[in-house]
């Protein structure tokens, strides 16, 4: 069942877009997060919809993997867009029955809603299918710095960072094995109601936390033994780059918003 | 009771970047009462082989039959099949959940369907078999007992729904001598006395497998090498090819009959070498060496 998170997975490859520095890339979504934002009329989610299809074809992600991502968000997106249908209250009614009435505005609003929806997943999941964790901590380490000034432990937030993502592979390991043991002793984990399943869980919970702790606490020996200390001016391996790619994604990124905020104020005199 | 394995192959991550072939075409038949030894490198495709037996991993390609259950149905029996083959994972004490010791060997029978009484007498029944004082244990929890104990709990815990199969992989991992010792002549204890009927043991120890098992099955890198008794396996084929040591008795067998002094006889054991080296040396039974 764990080998299904398809969601913040890493796609090694060696693209534009993989090569690119991390803290450009986090700056892009949030760009292209806010942009989404601004969108009101259709022809800049197609501005949006076009961008993100760049982005992806450029990074070699295989669109398979792509729209996984959106496989997991499916149920809120269908959600949403239901909601959105029956409540929206202008516009030309369709249908009517108590409260509840389609109308054509809605229609669109509903639309545009879930594009919004598949569009967040979408450009955040082309973040960490294109830049290791590491690199994504390293990025955000590098932006935080600022905070220092008001003695915010950077590097030390960055460490926890780093080791919390560093640990998930292995506790999904854990938790797949302990799957299969609990399994083979004849536990259920897919039928019964809410309760039920929730309590099927705790055998595979309570070995997890053990072990957990237990990984925890010789990870901290591991450290201290090799005098690990957060020490705040610490040297990386691989120091961060601003190189001639981040300057061409940066004049895309900067044109892509130029179009959005171009369309939002009506220059190309689009409805 | 037996297990017929036809054309198996398995790939992880089918169609991803991760893509890794664990299994390719491997067949081979266990009898009823066997006791067969899988040995392989690291990555060979030992685990991946015994997790299908169990129904722990989906079939995806060739077949299985355990019992006339056949695997490579739709939706096969999977409660059934469990029952019938116990499995112990490497290092089986991190399973361990419940409150207590008497909870956690009970947890297995309650899956099975056994009502609470009937459960409780078979988890006594088991915790008795794997050698530990019942009424001392029973009631305290299983993070607080030694290491040793944990590890006979967790066997305990898949005696107690009484399996005709046991799978084990890796049994003495990360025990001392006399628990690896113990542990061994449990399992083989449990098969002279008829509570297991089949023993399938993982190992990276060719010395418990030479003095254990019957039959040797060798995989590399995901296929089937060799399927011969034990003493073919060691004496006959090229063990150190498959990034195997040899065990210590075939060793010394070996190594002397490279200087001239040919036993007469393949011991597979220690016990069995001095037997030989004795006669060898026409020192009789129970004679100093």
């Amino acid at each position: 069942m764990t080998k299904d998170i398809v969601f913040g997975q890493y796609y090694p490859a060696s693209s534009f877009i993989h090569k690119l520095d991390p803290r450009l890339k986090l700056f892009a979504v949030l760009v292209f997060i806010v942009s989404v934002f601004l969108c009101d009329i259709f022809y800049a989610y197609a501005a949006c919809y076009a961008f993100l299809l760049i982005v992806i074809l450029v990074s070699r992600v295989p669109i398979l993997s792509v729209l996984k991502t959106i496989k997991a968000v499916l149920f809120i997106v269908f959600l949403t867009a239901v909601l959105n249908i029956f409540f929206y209250k202008e516009g030309n009614v369709f249908w009517e029955w108590e409260f509840l009435r389609i109308t054509d505005e809605g229609l669109l609003y509903a639309a545009k809603m879930a594009l919004r929806i598949i569009f967040l997943v979408v450009s955040t999941s082309m973040l960490t299918f294109t830049s290791t964790p590491m690199a994504l901590t390293d990025g955000m380490e590098s932006i935080m710095k600022p905070l220092k000034i008001i003695r915010f432990p950077v590097h030390d937030v960055a460490v926890i960072m780093s080791t919390a993502l560093r640990f998930i592979p292995t506790l999904l390991e854990e938790v797949n094995k302990i799957v299969m043991a609990q399994k083979a002793r004849g536990a259920h984990f897919d039928n019964g109601g809410l309760v039920k399943r929730a309590k099927a869980l705790l055998p595979v919970l309570i070995p997890l936390f053990v072990s957990t702790f237990r990984r925890a606490d010789e990870l901290a020996l591991a450290l201290d033994a090799r005098c690990y200390n957060a020490t705040p001016n610490r040297t990386k391996m691989k120091p961060l780059h601003f190189s001639w790619r981040d300057l061409v994604a940066f004049f895309c990124l900067a044109a892509f918003l130029t179009i959005i905020i171009l369309l939002k104020l009506g220059f190309f005199g689009l409805v | 009771m037996s297990i017929v394995i036809e054309n198996l192959s398995f790939t992880y991550g089918k169609k991803s970047p991760f893509e890794k072939k664990a299994l390719s075409d491997v067949s081979f038949t266990v009898n009823d009462g066997e006791f067969v030894g899988i040995v392989g490198s690291t990555g060979s495709g030992k685990s991946t082989l015994i997790q299908h037996l169990n129904g722990l991993i989906k079939l995806t390609s060739g077949k299985i039959t355990v019992d006339g259950i056949d695997l490579s149905a739709r939706k096969p029996d999977l409660q059934k099949l469990r029952k019938k083959i116990g499995m112990l994972f490497q290092y089986p004490e991190y399973q361990l959940f419940a409150e207590t010791v008497l909870a956690d060997v009970k947890f297995g029978p309650k899956n099975f369907g056994a009502k609470d009484e009937e459960a409780e007498k078979m988890a006594e029944e088991a915790i008795k078999m794997v050698g530990l004082d019942f009424e001392e244990i029973k009631d305290r929890s299983p993070i607080d007992i030694s290491g040793g104990q944990k590890r006979r709990v967790a066997v305990a815990g898949v005696l107690a729904y009484k399996p005709d199969i046991l799978i084990l992989d890796e049994p003495t991992a990360g025990l001392d001598p006399t628990g690896k010792r113990d542990m061994l002549d449990l399992i083989s204890s449990l098969r002279s006395s008829g509570a297991v009927k089949t023993v399938i043991m993982v190992s990276h120890n060719m010395d418990e497998i030479a003095e254990y098992a019957d039959r040797v099955i060798a995989l590399s890198n995901g296929r089937l090498v060799s399927d011969s008794s034990t003493e073919e396996f060691f004496y006959d084929s090229d063990v150190e090819s498959l990034n195997l040591a040899l065990p210590h008795a075939v060793y010394i067998t070996k190594k002397l009959a490279e200087k001239g002094i040919d036993l007469s006889a393949k011991p597979l054991s220690l016990s069995e070498f001095n037997e030989a080296l004795r006669r060898k040396l026409s020192l009789g039974e129970g004679g100093a060496l």
